[in-house]
């Protein structure tokens, strides 16, 4: 468009060269020009313009005002005359386009003779300029209109992150909540059928000394020996299924503590360290003879994250807790009499974000399972060893609640390893709805 | 004189589950239990019992109406010579704060270990005798 300004302007005046000058940043630039030598327009191209009378151009912008020099020659203040060489022009008009009074460029016109411009032309150059200044504020006021929608753009689409986040957030805390309340609800009854199947067994005992005691004939006596040891069986059966409800209550009273739906900051090896003792003394107080080798790599600069602890602390009881499964799976699969289970949990900052690894030298993912590792019911344990809930909750936890990332990196028989990477405003990413 | 220990529990079958669990010391006289299913009808209770040589309360703190960390100071306050245990599902750092600090011997958690009860109820059994 300028271009063609600068062309009929040109014309018009039966001028033979010129050029428009715009402010790039802070620095103006003679960025359109009209029938220059090629050397000339390669010379100004990246040229900026000085403030100052030594050219027409700089002149203009100097002091506002229309600038008329009839021969370059003869204008004893005009110096630059590299580009009065390469253009080849004798008599030069300037006229700055002005915004409000100050210049926001210069449209120059140039002929190659001495040949003053007359009133009228400087009059209708002048007009040249003004519509010049308009379509260029005009651009400038479409890019930045463009620039502001597109931040617009982009802060709605923050706040819509946001928003599911915390959706997420406030949906994770409702479900700990109502684990919480069935949790209590169920315990009161289980401690009941604990307490009582206990003491019925000792009751079993009892009445066997008390028939002990008892003349009766052999066959009844075998008859009753017998129901008692299945009662007592039963008994025992009972009491170990209801120590597993205990154990399945506990959890989950530990998953949905009070206070999970706060964020602060944490000192993230601190963190990975608690979980590290919490997932082995509670996998040696399930299994009887479950041991494992761990390996701590906790990088001092790892320093404090903000996120939710108890949200964190369960993705990684949920790692650390498959990581055994998978040791020990292989540990009892192998044959290898020196393999030795072992979990390795490290830490590192990678500046503005902290990465946590957890890896296990157990049985590893085949690759059809690594697909749907994350898909919510997704279990590859017997039943009644495992929800399917572990690592898409976990997912969840991380990716949309804490804005990090969770990968795996397996090779089966093997190793798995899992890596998160949680940026250190990773929670309160959360809240910055209302404040921006 | 026999020695009384009160249980204050909202749930019934706590009777019957102490009752069990207790059978030989209870069989053979070594002390009685009363059971009060509410915190006010502990209290009237413990109020009848002045010349009752009382030894041990035991009391759940989750109950309709007054709570047993309600009914500890007032239990205390009748009878500041008698020591109260709380017992509790709720196992928590702040719970075991404020019992202890309104005057609770010992805070023990469901479900109950009666291993840990007899040795704290031998304990005081021995300190009447």
């Amino acid at each position: 468009m300028l271009d063609t300004l600068l062309q009929s302007a040109a014309r018009l005046c039966e001028a033979d060269q010129g050029t428009i000058t715009q402010r790039k940043g802070d620095t103006f630039y003679r960025s359109v020009s009209y029938g220059f030598p090629a050397a000339f327009a390669e010379y100004v191209k990246d040229r900026p313009v000085e403030l100052g009378r030594d050219t027409a151009t700089g002149r203009a912008l100097l002091e506002g005002k229309v600038i008329h020099i009839p021969d370059v020659q003869a204008d004893a203040d005009y110096t630059w005359n590299e580009a009065q060489r390469l253009g080849g022009f004798r008599t030069l008009l300037g006229v700055p386009m002005l915004r409000e009074g100050v210049p926001m460029g210069v449209l120059a016109l140039t002929r190659t003779d001495v040949r003053p411009f007359t009133d009228k032309e400087i009059e209708l150059v002048s007009t040249f300029a003004d519509q010049a200044a308009i379509a260029i504020e005009n651009v400038r006021l479409f890019d930045s209109v463009e620039a502001r929608t597109r931040e617009l753009a982009k802060s709605l689409d923050d706040l819509r992150t946001a928003q599911d986040r915390l959706v997420q957030t406030e949906k994770l805390a409702s479900l700990g909540q109502l684990t919480a309340g069935i949790a209590h609800e169920i315990k009161n009854p289980l401690n009941f059928v604990n307490n009582f199947s206990a003491v019925s067994v000792e009751l079993i005992d009892e009445l066997r000394d008390a028939l002990g005691g008892v003349h009766l004939d052999s066959k009844l006596r075998a008859e009753i020996n017998e129901i008692a040891d299945t009662l007592q069986g039963n008994l025992d059966k009972v009491v170990r299924h209801g120590k597993r409800a205990d154990a399945i209550v506990k959890n989950m009273l530990l998953h949905s503590r009070q206070g999970s739906g706060e964020h602060r900051a944490v000192d993230i090896n601190a963190l990975v360290d608690e979980s590290l003792n919490l997932a082995y003394h509670g996998a040696r107080a399930e299994k009887q003879g479950f041991n494992v080798t761990l390996e701590k790599s906790f990088d001092p600069a790892a320093g404090e994250v903000d996120l939710f602890p108890q949200e964190i602390t369960r993705v990684l009881l949920n790692l650390i807790s498959n990581g055994f499964y998978a040791a020990s799976k292989r540990k009892a699969e192998t044959n290898e009499s020196d393999y030795e289970p072992t979990l390795a949990a490290a830490t590192k900052s990678l500046g503005d974000k902290v990465e946590i690894r957890i890896r296990d030298n157990g049985i590893g993912i085949p690759a059809e399972v690594r697909e749907k590792l994350f898909n919510p019911f997704f279990t590859t344990k017997p039943a009644g060893e495992g929800t399917g809930l572990g690592l898409s909750i976990s997912h969840d936890i991380i990716v949309k609640q804490h804005g990090g990332s969770i990968e795996v990196d397996t090779r089966p028989g093997e190793f798995t390893e899992f890596r998160i990477v949680l940026p250190r405003r990773a929670a309160s990413a959360n809240k910055s709805g209302g404040g921006a | 004189m026999s020695l009384l220990i009160l249980v204050v529990d909202d749930e019934p079958d706590v009777e019957t589950l102490f009752r069990q669990q207790f059978r030989r010391d209870l069989r053979s006289g070594r002390f009685t239990m009363e059971f009060a299913q509410s915190a006010p009808v502990a209290l009237q209770r413990i109020t009848d019992a002045a010349g009752v040589s009382l030894i041990l309360i035991l009391s759940d703190i989750n109950m309709p109406g007054m709570s047993g960390l309600d009914l500890l100071p007032k239990a205390k306050a009748l009878r500041p010579d008698v020591p109260v245990i709380m017992i509790t599902a709720y196992g928590d750092a702040e719970t075991k704060r404020k019992a202890l600090e309104n005057g609770a011997e010992a805070l023990l958690t469901k479900p109950i270990d009666f291993g840990t009860l007899r040795t704290e109820i031998d304990t005081r059994i021995e300190r009447t005798a």
